[in-house]
């Protein structure tokens, strides 16, 4: 009954690689190793106690800090330590068609690994029996959202005073058209062969979340990794210079 | 090696010194490296290495003074909201002795005193008194939050900035260390204190600033300009007791 | 949403300068904080807007969908808005399901644009009684800092005005959507809404977090280009007079005036 003429999916499916003297391109423009447009900010909420503002591409995310403060679930306390608390949550107009408001399985998941990946960056044995509270907002979604939020998270905590190992970076690499790259975007997500999400902490290199799905061999593995790895390195940056810059320096 | 600056913006994580140095507050020892845990100004003393930090939760310390607010009325007990991660009680017979009486005849719900930390258990149970000179409740004025970490500047060596404020808005101030300021003079003069002290909030991390509230002081109160020479020596002294 | 107590020394001192003409933050009585507004700022929305008033933060964002009409209204298209009170906002929101508070703002926006007559529902009509345009409009409150109404209704108006829907047309049984060509939705009308608290017997325009938290009564007046009134709501549970009603909308329609300077052109 109902004909799409030009249809989103199309509109954005038309991107065909580009070959410019000998090295390909990829669908947008990038070379393999090249990151979208980053931006950070720290420091763009008033209420909550830490908070910043991340943009990968099209990616639109905000996360605010709350803690550490009292919990009142006496259940999850622990008597040695504070726990951290995550709530990755989609806008139901971050997508293409409306997503319906409130967590599923997929926020779960995410809100789930994000603490994970998060959790060994911060000092918990400072405040016991307390909890910090970590609330990632995608406002807009082109792929990647979840290394934006874990972005943009540790930018938080930072801001919101929380002392830290490091502050965790987060990237993905994968494979798409054949080539493994850095930083998926969405359509190199959809289409592609291989998503392979991680986060890090820079100074020593320890990886604190790894998602794979689709296929690569160890080599092309191996190259994946290593360019969320660069990936995050050129993250780290900025998420550092976005505190800096919140106090003039 | 010392790979930083004194007085240099650092965020977590940041290698600050390697080799022969001392890790101090708001740092962390990796091996033989000294790294920042928090958002801060690193502060080098000798071999010590500090980061003082911008943010921060205040964290209950016995002998410490308080602003709290009663948020609700316990079987013999207070429980006081102390703008902490840790709500703090105040038992009864802090209050009344041995004499048994109904609690929110003495302080209800709402109300805000000004108490002295007691006492802080291994459950993290921070008992408030209100034994000792100015403690109790407060009866009129208003409330401004400060970040906790930024009370010692507020305050300033040995009293100057606080003072300074108090005389020239003959108003009366008090200074929990929990970041909460109790202010109480006329209405124009609560608000003028409130928007010097947010200042001092916001400018805690740059120098000169004793001298910047000075003229910001005078400068909305309307009256001549003068400056001290002290001043300057007062701002360097600061740093050294922040370390402390 | 867990209340948080208000120390009473707070309120003394609001009530108090209040009842002398004054505000904690410098304003007078009927005067609004600094407003700011952006809208196209969702480009995976087909009508977005990023509306600040004060500190209080939304981001509204419209998107269309086609759908069937409601039986009894099969000639007019549909609009629903929903608001989310993310915990982000402020230390005592908590996520879960939309609470009472989040019900009430998103219902008393729906009712400022559906009365007002924002959108011109009768043009949404793809085939009668059977296809029509629905419009999500989603109101994402991501900093609150005292009076979401006036920001909510504020923001949902300048997303609207920037919606744009793909035009369709109809080829036999079949519904031709063409996402080449898309048009702005019919906008009729501009309705926004002005927010009074009742503090210490005086009427304050646009309350701020401390005046929200210590507030007799509000009065949210919806109030459309020419001064007549769309969507009323009362809050907080302090009667007001007939008197204070009257005077609430006058002091709206002249607050309303100067919201409007903020809205772009469309």
């Amino acid at each position: 009954m109902i004909i799409i003429l030009t249809s989103k999916l199309i509109k954005n499916s038309n991107k065909g690689s580009l070959v410019t003297s000998g090295t390909k391109k990829r669908p947008d423009g990038r070379a393999f190793d090249e990151m979208r447009h980053l931006k950070i900010e720290a420091g763009v909420l008033e209420r909550a106690d830490g908070s910043s503002y991340v943009e990968i591409g099209d990616n639109k995310v905000l996360a605010a800090v709350y803690g550490p403060r009292e919990l009142y679930v006496r259940r999850l306390l622990k008597p040695n330590m504070a726990i951290l608390r995550c709530r990755y949550n989609m806008a139901p107009f971050s997508v293409e068609d409306r997503k319906r408001p409130g967590p599923d399985r997929r926020s779960i998941e995410i809100s789930k690994i994000t603490a994970e990946a998060l959790n060994p960056a911060v000092f918990l044995e400072k405040f016991p029996r307390s909890t910090i509270d970590v609330f990632i907002e995608v406002l807009q979604a082109e792929g990647g959202t979840r290394c934006a939020g874990i972005t943009a998270a540790s930018v938080a905590l930072a801001d919101a005073g929380i002392p830290m190992r490091d502050m965790v970076a987060a990237c993905a690499a994968g494979k798409s058209e054949g080539q493994v790259v850095m930083d998926l975007s969405e359509w190199e997500d959809k289409e592609g062969e291989a998503d392979l999400p991680i986060a890090m902490m820079p100074r020593t290199g320890d990886i604190t979340l790894l998602q794979m799905d689709g296929h690569l061999t160890s080599d092309e593995f191996e190259k994946a990794l290593d360019l969320a790895i660069k990936g995050c390195q050129i993250i780290s940056e900025e998420q550092k210079n976005a505190i800096k810059n919140r106090y003039g320096d | 090696m010392l790979l930083i600056e004194d007085k240099q913006i650092v965020v977590p994580g940041e290698i600050l010194a390697e080799g022969d140095y001392h890790s101090g507050r708001g740092t962390f020892k990796d091996v033989d490296k000294v790294c920042s845990s928090l958002v801060g100004l690193v502060a080098v003393r000798d071999k010590k290495i500090s980061v003082i930090p911008l943010q921060s939760k205040y964290i209950p310390k016995r002998g410490d003074v308080v602003i709290g607010k009663i948020s609700d009325i316990r079987f013999s007990m207070w429980e006081l909201d102390i703008n902490s991660p840790y709500s703090g009680i105040l038992p009864a017979a802090e209050v009344f002795g041995k004499e048994k009486r109904e609690l929110n005849r003495a302080f209800d719900v709402g109300d805000v005193l000004f108490l002295r930390v007691v006492d802080v258990d291994e459950v993290k149970k921070v008992k408030l008194g209100l034994k000792g000179r100015g403690l109790g409740k407060f009866r009129g004025g208003i409330l401004i939050h400060i970040t906790p970490t930024k009370v010692p500047r507020l305050i300033g060596k040995k009293g100057s900035m606080i003072n300074m404020i108090k005389d020239q808005t003959r108003c009366e101030v008090v200074v929990g260390q929990n970041g909460v300021v109790w202010v109480k003079g006329k209405p124009e003069m609560e608000r003028v204190v409130q928007k010097v002290v947010k200042t001092i909030e916001e400018e805690a991390h740059t120098s000169g600033l004793t001298d910047r509230i000075r003229d910001m002081l005078l400068e909305i109160l309307g009256e001549g300009k003068e400056k001290t020479e002290d001043v300057k020596k007062e701002e360097d002294e600061f740093k050294e007791e922040l370390i402390q | 949403m867990v209340q948080s107590v208000v120390p009473e020394i707070i309120k003394e001192s609001v009530v108090n300068l209040i009842q002398k003409g004054e505000r904690a933050d410098g304003r007078a009585l009927d005067q609004y904080r600094e407003i700011s507004l952006e809208t196209g700022v969702i480009k995976k929305a087909e009508g977005s807007a990023r509306v600040k008033i004060g500190k209080t933060q939304i981001v509204v964002g419209a998107k269309p969908q086609i759908g069937e009409p409601f039986p009894d209204t099969p000639n007019v298209g549909v609009l629903i808005t929903n608001s989310e009170l993310l915990p982000m906002a402020a230390p005592n929101f908590e996520a879960g399901p939309p609470n009472e508070t989040s019900v009430e703002l998103a219902r008393v926006t729906d009712r400022c644009i559906r009365e007002g007559e924002v959108i011109d529902l009768e043009k949404l009509v793809i085939i009668p009684g059977k296809k029509v345009w629905m419009i999500f409009l989603d109101l994402h409150i991501v900093d609150y800092d005292g009076n979401l109404m006036d920001a909510a209704a504020l923001g949902s108006l300048a997303a609207l005005m920037n919606t744009k829907i793909p035009s369709t047309t109809i080829e036999g049984d079949e519904v031709v959507i063409d996402y080449e060509k898309m048009v702005p939705i019919p906008i009729k009308e501009q309705p926004l809404m002005c927010t009074l608290a009742k503090i210490g017997g005086e009427l304050v325009a646009d309350p701020s977090l401390e005046e929200d938290d210590v507030l007799d009564a509000r009065i949210s007046i919806g109030l459309r280009v020419d001064g007549s009134v769309c969507a009323m709501q009362k809050g907080g549970s302090v009667p007001l007079t007939r008197e204070e009603v009257l005077k609430a909308i006058k002091i709206a329609q002249e607050k309303t005036k100067e919201l409007r300077k903020s809205i772009p052109k469309a």
